[in-house]
């Protein structure tokens, strides 16, 4: 089932009266495509987790319209749209069992729709294989771990075979391990019942993993929709580009000079077709080079080993972080010289962001 | 034993010898009075030993009365003061406009005076030669016949006395049960949305299973409480609560020590380890149940 939005608004009213709405979902166009994991990302209060309550159908949007398919859901409670909402901290009944908490939303069904107790079991039965909880059914949620929890709750979501499936912050209540684990079931699931599947998230590295497709919010607006390789490697303002990556971009301060880009008064790279102006300068932690007659000088900080890789921490004064981390393969010797160390940039993970706008400068590439 | 736990012995001595001398002490020497026969506490002298002082009290006619006049008012108001209370704390959850308001009003029985609550209730209830009484007024203006509330037939007698109660012990059943209901996680009605669960099936299946260690709270304390029901019925009736057939046991218990029948503390002390055994019991029972339903 596709979903669309359409001009979708959410006002909030100021709490002293006579301030202005606070505008937490502000006009939405997109369309999700059937079938796809898609992550709504995003820092807190950006207005994500309302965008999914007005899908679910729990809050009302000011403005727009939402569309299942070619169904105008706008106006429908939630028990009619047809779909499973998989909450933040779960809300699993404590004084029910994982059997019972799972067959609730079942046992709510009213007249032709109304399912035999061995049916109910059956279906049960059969989401709890889907999410492997079989062993648990008769446990109550305390006696489960985290991860177990999460999936009685998805469990209990999918049981009604919903439209859409919604997961609010699925993976922020597990630990590190457990996320990585429950992240590739949450795909794996999706995968199997190819229900739609929207999810709100703050870790960029969650939804970029698992994602057909991310959405970045900012404030209530969209900033970006794309594959989550498309938007990492393309992104529109300086915002998407912080937001995405791990270690996070470094973003320097520079000066376009007849099409070169400078950067603390060395020039490091030819930017054709920009004109003159200050811009933001971002790099990809994996964008620079070690390299003897690197144009780019920073005052070499420290040497982290990962393994595969090493990162090396750097200082300068054009930097706006306050460390500059750069990425590169271990089999490569770190030999600074008087504290001074030299890199090239690829072009292709270096952007250009407008100073005063934030907004991307682009390059033409291939002349 | 080791010098840690003489220690933390040490640290338990001033609840131990507080609760000693002022709860155990009496209590083992009720249980001794209860069955020495005509004790005298001037003289500190009794005529034996035996059982004879729970015969009496067992066999007296008010006594009867006033174990009767309070299972009564147990089984009539925990029961009917918990069900409005959960009613009312309900209502206050759903509303929004004039919430605060309707709280504070609710909550005032609680912070105003028993005997002055007593006084209200004579007011809106007694006869006298002069008027009806405003409840009998407002009786006879739908066609009814006045009754005298305050001295006139048992079964009225117990019905006041039984409001009385119910709206003595409501506000802080409400208080509680409100606290109880807000602290519900929200998250689980909206759950409970989304499946499209009926208001009801949410209120029966979520709200009261959420909120049952609350209810069993004060269904405990509200037996336990009606069972030592005494200062109501004063306010109400008087001190001669035996000529006006509304007698509790506690009420007996008093009257037995200082009212005008006093002068008889073994009686006080069988009537007293009874009641004890009842409110035991009942406890007991109560707690069980409990342990059967609250889950978590």
């Amino acid at each position: 089932m596709k979903v669309v939005l359409e001009n979708l608004t959410k006002r909030f009213p100021n709490r002293n009266r006579k301030g202005d709405d606070v505008i937490a979902v502000n006009n939405f166009n997109f369309e999700i495509p059937d079938g796809k994991l898609i992550g709504l990302l995003g820092p807190s209060g950006c207005g994500k987790s309302t965008c999914l309550s007005l899908i679910c159908g729990l809050q009302r949007p000011s403005e727009g319209k939402i569309f299942f398919g070619d169904e105008d859901v706008t106006d429908l409670p939630p028990e009619n749209r047809g779909v499973g909402m998989v909450f933040q901290n779960y809300a699993l009944y404590p004084h029910l069992t994982v059997r019972q908490n799972i067959v609730f939303p079942l046992e709510n069904l009213k007249g032709d729709q109304k399912m035999t107790k061995q049916a109910m079991e059956a279906k049960a039965m059969e989401a709890a294989k889907l999410v492997q909880i079989e062993p648990f059914m008769d446990r109550r949620p305390s006696e489960l771990s985290g991860g177990q929890q999460q999936r009685v709750a998805i469990a209990r979501a999918l049981v009604k075979t919903p439209r859409v499936l919604l997961l609010d912050e699925p993976l922020s209540n597990l630990d590190a391990r457990l996320r990585l684990q429950t992240r590739e079931e949450i795909r794996r699931i999706q995968t199997e019942t190819k229900v739609t599947t929207i999810f709100v998230t703050h870790d960029q590295e969650e939804a970029m993993s698992i994602s057909d497709m991310i959405i970045v919010m900012k404030l209530g607006v969209i900033q970006q929709i794309g594959k989550p390789q498309e938007v990492y490697d393309d992104p529109v303002n300086l915002f998407v580009a912080k937001f995405l990556g791990t270690p996070p971009i470094n973003v320097f301060t520079g000066t376009v000079k007849g099409e070169k880009l400078y950067i603390d008064g060395s020039q490091v790279l030819d930017v054709p077709g920009v004109s003159d102006q200050e811009v933001y300068v971002g790099i990809r932690p994996e964008g620079f080079i070690l390299h003897d007659q690197g144009s780019f000088q920073v005052r070499f900080g420290a040497v982290e080993v990962m393994g595969r890789d090493i990162s090396i921490v750097s200082y300068s004064d054009a930097s706006e972080n306050p460390t500059i981390r750069s990425i590169i393969d271990s089999s490569n010797k770190v030999e600074p010289e008087g504290g001074i160390i030299r890199f090239a940039l690829k072009p292709e993970k270096v952007h250009l962001f407008s100073k005063e706008t934030e907004e991307r400068i682009r390059v033409t590439r291939n002349r | 034993m080791d010098y840690k736990s003489n220690k933390a012995w040490l640290y338990l001595l001033p609840a131990i010898l507080f609760l000693g001398v002022f709860m155990v002490y009496p209590l083992i020497d009720v249980f001794i009075y209860s069955f020495e026969e005509g004790y005298n506490s001037a003289s500190q002298t009794s005529f034996g030993v035996g059982a004879y002082n729970y015969s009496y009290v067992l066999h007296d006619p008010y006594f009867l009365q006033a174990l009767k006049n309070t299972f009564l008012l147990v089984i009539i108001t925990v029961p009917l003061s918990t069900g409005i209370a959960l009613l009312i704390s309900a209502a206050l959850s759903s509303i929004k406009v004039l919430k605060d308001a309707f709280q504070t009003i609710f909550f005032l029985p609680y912070v105003t005076n028993t005997l002055a609550v007593g006084l209200v209730f004579m007011i809106l209830f007694q006869k006298t030669p002069y008027s009806d009484g405003f409840i009998n007024n407002i009786i006879g203006f739908f066609g009814g016949s006045a009754v005298d509330w305050i001295d006139g037939p048992y079964w009225a007698k117990m019905f006041v006395l039984c409001l009385y109660t119910i709206w003595i012990v409501m506000p802080f059943k409400i208080l509680l049960l409100t606290g109880a209901l807000a602290s519900v996680n929200q998250d689980y009605y909206n759950a409970a949305r989304v499946d499209g669960t009926s208001r009801s099936r949410i209120f029966f299946k979520i709200t009261l299973p959420m909120i049952s260690p609350t209810i069993f709270y004060l269904v405990i304390t509200g037996f336990i409480g009606a069972f030592k029901a005494y200062s109501d019925a004063v306010a109400l009736f008087g001190t001669d609560l035996n000529a006006a057939e509304m007698n509790t046991i506690v009420g007996y218990i008093y009257d037995m020590l200082y009212g005008d029948s006093g002068g008889y503390p073994s009686y006080a002390s069988s009537a007293a380890i009874v009641l004890f055994a009842i409110v035991l019991t009942i406890t007991c029972i109560n707690l069980l149940v409990s342990r059967k339903h609250v889950h978590y």
